[in-house]
């Protein structure tokens, strides 16, 4: 059963869910606290960690990758051949030398981070148009926010509950925004892209980030 | 009368075995506790079941990356658990639960155990990747199994079959116009003689002083006390590997990874050839596995060690047929001075390569662990033969097990696709982007 609406116009059925379930420890909810309490602290829960993982992507894209490859054209020394080569952001960044992590894979490590420490949440970058098929809506619920965020152009997350497994999540999804030129010129130009067309300020996918509800 | 010596006759017997069974349980040999024989990847040490078992006989969560964590990091790991952590992927979790090693790896299964020690069909990766004919219109109609055994993909290691490493490598020759192996970097201090000895007179031999002298060790200013400590006239033998280790730890770290020493790692004695699965000479009967296994004291001629080192024991078709072949060729000719320095492949050459730690680092080690490239074998084309081979043609030679056992004499007679329709995807894009 998944139910989801923009955060600005969720409605009485959608809070009698939020209310009647109850937060994990992880969520961060007081215990002791009134009955409302819980679900709008979900809600923030997942704004505020949204906040830090939005803030840091854009710096990471904007300040390091943007501005070595894009504006500064940073060359390396190929350890071989003994030429210099653009410094790029690639997806083989492991194996092949003078090379930086895409942000999406930055993005990522951290979530695999935060999910081997069982922080008591998890989150993903997905797209209606991912580079990387794993990273294409699954869940409805994911479906219906990654719609959302891209028809409202980002003007609002979107929230629902659902279920996946025997877990109850509170799922909220985030619009992620073409910031700098690195983006879309990757993306753009890459040949795993089904979608070509990307200009700055669109919305290029969505971080969704999941609360378990009712204890784990 | 009967039942009094029918009960001396249970008791004795009782305590037979009971002794039998306790002297199973504190020796070595444990082969009556097994529940089925144990893989080729951890046989040696099946007699320390508590490398992988707890006291109360589960499999410890954290067994298998106790030893294998840094070898799917370095590898980049495909499906790492941590990628399946993520709730999102409850439902391929149902299919095959990719957190837990033992899910396609389940020891002491003999008769369900398949390559790289899998007891899973063959068909494992189609249990998540059916719908991959979406995406590459070339895999539609595939057989299931074929994944994994085409010589295209690999479940953990794809860093030399990913499509961006195969597209980097498209349209290269058989041999590179400069095929070289990476160069050990030598020691550059002004060298140690004989008249630097650090050990009393009467303790010198002089064909010992004679080989340390064209030593490395001598070289890198090592003199006898750098092994023999405060006491010249012992033997460091007698304290097994330890001063190697002082400073060949990153040497020990590979030797103890891999099976040449992952008895010693577990603290088990050295393994012994006549303890080896594999195929061993007669005249290696009996000789333990250690740093002097292969370097001799004093000796350290590494190319004797690079290629003696490992016939010496190694009796199987592909370790017989070295001799006389394309790579032992190659090397006759470097050390003749015939062809230049790198261009000759010893055994080690490919089983004990030298790496960087990172992508582009100076190559400070050869990598000890003889196991890290070996299986699946694809992971020997980034680390070995792209320095030497086109990517494409070195594909082709590992796939082909019989040219293997040859040890690559000849040409192989299989051929895997996968160059071929990255070209194919390459093509497609270029006329896409030109029609743009």
């Amino acid at each position: 059963m998944e139910h989801g609406c923009s955060g600005r116009k969720y409605g009485k059925v959608w809070m009698a869910m939020i209310l009647a379930a109850s937060c994990s420890a992880g969520s961060g909810c007081a215990s002791g606290s009134g009955d409302a309490e819980p679900a709008l602290k979900a809600k923030q829960v997942a704004d505020m960690l949204h906040a830090v993982m939005e803030a840091d992507r854009t710096a990471y894209t904007r300040e390091v990758v943007n501005r070595l490859v894009k504006e500064q054209k940073v060359q390396m020394m190929d350890p071989q051949t003994k030429e210099a080569a653009p410094l790029r952001a690639s997806e083989q960044w492991k194996s092949e030398h003078g090379t930086l992590p895409l942000p999406a894979q930055m993005f990522r490590m951290g979530a695999e981070a935060v999910a081997e420490k069982k922080a008591g949440f998890t989150y993903a970058l997905l797209s209606k148009w991912p580079v990387n098929k794993q990273n294409k809506a699954k869940t409805e619920m994911e479906m219906q926010g990654l719609d959302r965020v891209a028809t409202n152009a980002g003007k609002a997350p979107f929230y629902g509950v659902e279920k996946l497994g025997d877990q109850s999540y509170f799922t909220a999804v985030y619009a992620d925004v073409a910031v700098a030129p690195a983006c879309i010129d990757c993306h753009n130009g890459h040949k795993d892209s089904p979608r070509t067309d990307f200009k700055l300020g669109d919305v290029m996918g969505g971080v969704v980030i999941r609360l378990p509800l009712g204890g784990v | 009368m009967v039942v009094k010596w029918s009960w001396i006759g249970l008791s004795l017997c009782t305590m037979g075995v009971g002794t039998f069974l306790s002297n199973r349980l504190t020796g070595e040999e444990k082969s009556v506790y097994l529940p089925g024989e144990t893989s080729h990847g951890h046989y040696q040490i099946e007699a320390k079941c508590e490398s992988c078992h707890t006291e109360r006989n589960e499999v410890a969560s954290d067994a298998c990356l106790a030893c294998h964590r840094q070898e799917l990091e370095d590898a980049d790991d495909s499906h790492p658990p941590s990628k399946f952590l993520d709730p999102r992927n409850a439902s391929l979790i149902e299919r095959l639960d990719a957190r837990r090693c033992d899910t396609c790896h389940v020891e002491h299964r003999p008769m369900l155990t398949n390559a790289m020690g899998v007891t899973l069909p063959d068909d494992y990766c189609y249990y998540c990747h059916q719908d991959v004919g979406d995406e590459r219109p070339s895999h539609v109609g595939l057989e299931h199994d074929s994944c994994q055994s085409a010589g295209c993909h690999n479940f953990h290691d794809n860093r030399g079959l990913n499509e961006d490493f195969l597209e980097q490598h498209m349209g290269e020759p058989t041999t590179l116009p400069r095929a070289r192996l990476p160069l050990r970097v030598r020691a550059t201090r002004s060298p140690l003689s004989a008249a630097d000895v650090d050990v009393p007179v009467e303790v010198r031999a002089a064909a010992i002083v004679a080989e340390w002298e064209r030593s490395a060790h001598a070289r890198a200013r090592v003199n006898c006390s750098g092994c023999h400590g405060e006491k010249p006239g012992v033997s460091p033998s007698a304290t097994g590997d330890g001063p190697c280790i002082e400073c060949h730890s990153k040497q020990s770290e590979g030797f103890r990874a891999g099976h040449h020493g992952m008895r010693v790692a577990v603290g088990l004695p050295a393994m012994r050839t006549e303890q080896a699965r594999l195929k061993m000479t007669e005249r290696s009967a009996g000789r333990e596995l250690n740093c002097r296994s292969c370097h001799p004291a004093h000796e350290h001629d590494l190319e004797r060690a690079a290629v003696d080192g490992c016939l010496e024991c190694h009796a199987d078709s592909h370790s017989l047929a070295y001799r006389g072949s394309p790579h032992d060729l190659a090397r006759q000719a470097e050390l003749e001075g015939r062809a230049p320095e790198g261009s000759g492949v010893a055994c080690a050459a490919c089983h004990l390569p030298r790496v960087a730690q990172q992508p582009g680092a100076p190559v400070l080690v050869a990598q000890h662990n003889q196991n890290d490239n070996l299986r699946p074998n694809e992971k020997m084309l980034r680390s070995v033969c792209v320095h030497c081979h086109g990517l494409g043609f070195a594909i082709d030679a590992l796939a082909d097990a019989s040219l293997v056992r040859r040890n690559f004499r000849g040409r192989s007679a299989r051929h895997v696709q996968s160059m071929d329709w990255v070209e194919r995807r390459r093509k497609a894009r270029a006329t896409r982007s030109g029609d743009e």
